[in-house]
């Protein structure tokens, strides 16, 4: 009788994250479209917006930020909150769950795909940054060190609430039209393509409750100047309270993953 | 496995959706190392039941034990039960960006002893398709990869549902004998199946389900009585067609080879098929969804 040793769930997660990243490259469109796109409206608006906003800061330097900021809550709510209902109409989580994997590994499996795909989204735009619109990168190792733990926590925030959010949608189908106004509506209001400071005082408020302001914001105090901070609704970065707001985001989709997490669509 | 050889028992089982009793107290046992088909129309409670015993759903009441467990269980116990059942869905049309050895081999990775991949990839009889891609395959050539990823973490039982949908008469035929080596092996199989042939071909036992109840419980030859039931003979008379029911169909051919000095023209004794006995027990009209 075999009862024992199911591999852990770690070990099944990595595995799945492995698995992810392969059929995630095999969809040669939304590969190009996903690595490409922020790039493409990185052009569009450092074209657009040419004026300097202080001495030395461009839009494209602020606009940089809040790109990878949304590139954060594409890559892992967007894509998640789509995929998964998908996934369940097609069964492929009811297949899964009737196999010893658990629900952590299918969530660390999707938390490395979410990981991998934003490092080489990131990667590639500040590439093109660089290359081509004039984006100066950091040169303090503080300010790298900072930009290293908002993509991580980023990541892992952005994915929880995916997964938590994909029990909304009814379908597959309909999973894109119920996720995308939330993800753009939330851009708009976070100062991803505005400067935050120049919206309404209303706006500013709505979007200080949800993750992709403080992202956003911890992304500027990367790439901007900390000359620049004085022009932040609170005068500086707050830095411990955008990770201690990130961090609140990510348990708190973690607990609603865990408790709401549905393997097919009927109750 | 328990004490009583029995894989499966199942005692009083109940299960409503709102005001519709969709099981309504079934008890059922399966031994281990038969197979055993679950018959009966759409909305009989067939599925219900299979998976409330896949620990897909959960009972209202009554007892159920699966391989000593009780299928609601949960966390690691609900793995370690998970890690000794294979369970192939009805339809799945996931993951074809993957190669049927990459997706096998993945699947693997989940259980404690997981079978060889090429030895299952193979007794699918899909090596040659082995590095294909899922979306490529054929409708039957998925069905048959859906199989090897229910018995590729080597179940002590596996559970078919409806596994020969969409299947030619020689995949079916090839399907059948793959499912004997199955049980051959040891492992216990519960099929639910549209296909009458395919219960005959394959079932130990068979249980036909209607309206939330068993209605028999029998081997696929004695169900309804089918044994012992009238035979029909039929032969061409001097005006026309001709047949009678009967108790006795080797009496009654003997009175007719004598009547026709040899050969009786288009002589046929014919017993109930399974699939007459079985739309006689779930009522006729029922039957043909």
């Amino acid at each position: 009788m075999h009862q024992n040793k199911v591999p852990s769930a770690l070990t099944i997660g990595i595995a799945r994250g492995g698995l992810e990243i392969k059929q995630f490259m095999r969809q040669r469109e939304s590969v190009v479209f996903t690595l490409a796109f922020p790039i493409m409206l990185l052009g569009i608006f450092g074209s657009v917006f040419t004026n300097e906003l202080t001495a030395g800061v461009t839009f494209s330097q602020y606009f940089v930020a809040g790109m990878i900021a949304s590139g954060l809550v594409n890559t892992g709510f967007q894509q998640l909150a789509i995929m998964i209902p998908v996934e369940r109409d097609f069964g492929t989580l009811k297949r899964l769950r009737g196999t010893p994997m658990p629900a952590s590994s299918y969530f660390i499996g999707k938390a490395i795909v979410v990981f991998v795909t934003m490092t080489i989204q990131v990667f590639l735009l500040l590439i093109a940054g660089v290359l081509f619109f004039g984006v100066n990168l950091p040169t303090d190792p503080a300010k790298w060190l900072t930009f290293t733990w908002l993509i991580l926590l980023g990541s892992a925030a952005s994915t929880s609430l995916g997964i938590a959010f994909s029990v909304i949608p009814k379908s597959g189908r309909s999973a894109s039209a119920v996720v995308s106004p939330v993800v753009i509506i939330l851009q708009f209001f976070s100062g991803v393509f505005f400067v935050f400071t120049d919206l309404p005082a209303w706006m500013q408020q709505v979007a200080a409750i949800f993750p992709l302001k403080w992202m956003t914001q911890g992304m500027r105090s990367v790439f901007l100047p900390d000359s620049f901070a004085a022009r932040e609704v609170a005068g500086s970065w707050e830095t411990g309270r955008t990770f201690i707001i990130i961090l609140a985001w990510f348990i708190a989709g973690l607990i609603i993953s865990i408790r709401t997490f549905k393997w097919d669509q009927q109750k | 496995m328990s004490d009583s050889g029995n894989v499966i028992s199942v005692r009083s089982l109940k299960k409503s959706y709102g005001s519709t009793q969709a099981v309504a107290g079934i008890d059922l046992t399966i031994a281990a190392g038969e197979i055993f088909a679950l018959l009966g129309p759409n909305g009989a409670g067939k599925t219900t039941t299979v998976e409330i015993l896949e620990g897909f759903r959960v009972r209202d009441s009554g007892e159920v034990s699966v391989l000593d467990t009780d299928p609601a269980v949960k966390g690691e116990a609900g793995r370690i039960w998970r890690n000794r059942i294979g369970i192939v869905l009805q339809s799945t049309s996931d993951a074809g960006d993957l190669s049927v050895q990459d997706t096998v081999a993945h699947f693997a990775k989940y259980y404690a002893n997981p079978r060889n991949v090429e030895e299952v990839v193979k007794a699918v009889g899909l090596t040659e398709k082995s590095n294909d891609l899922i979306r490529t395959l054929s409708g039957g050539q998925r069905r048959r990869l859906d199989v090897a990823l229910g018995i590729i973490g080597s179940p002590e039982l596996l559970f078919l549902d409806e596994p020969t949908t969409g299947f030619d008469p020689e995949a079916r035929r090839a399907f059948w004998a793959l499912i004997k080596t199955l049980r051959d092996s040891g492992t216990t199989i519960v099929l639910t199946t549209h296909y009458l042939d395919e219960a005959e071909a394959l079932a130990d036992r068979v249980a036909v389900i209607n309206h939330g109840l068993i209605v028999e419980v029998s081997t696929p030859a004695l169900l309804g009585g089918r044994a012992t039931s009238l035979a029909t003979v039929s032969w061409l008379g001097s005006d026309g067609p001709q047949s009678e029911r009967t108790d006795n169909p080797t009496t009654l051919i003997r009175k007719l080879t004598e009547s026709y000095q040899g050969e009786i023209p288009e002589l046929t004794v014919k017993r109930a098929s399974l699939e007459d006995i079985y739309l006689e027990m779930i009522g006729g009209a029922d039957a043909s969804k």
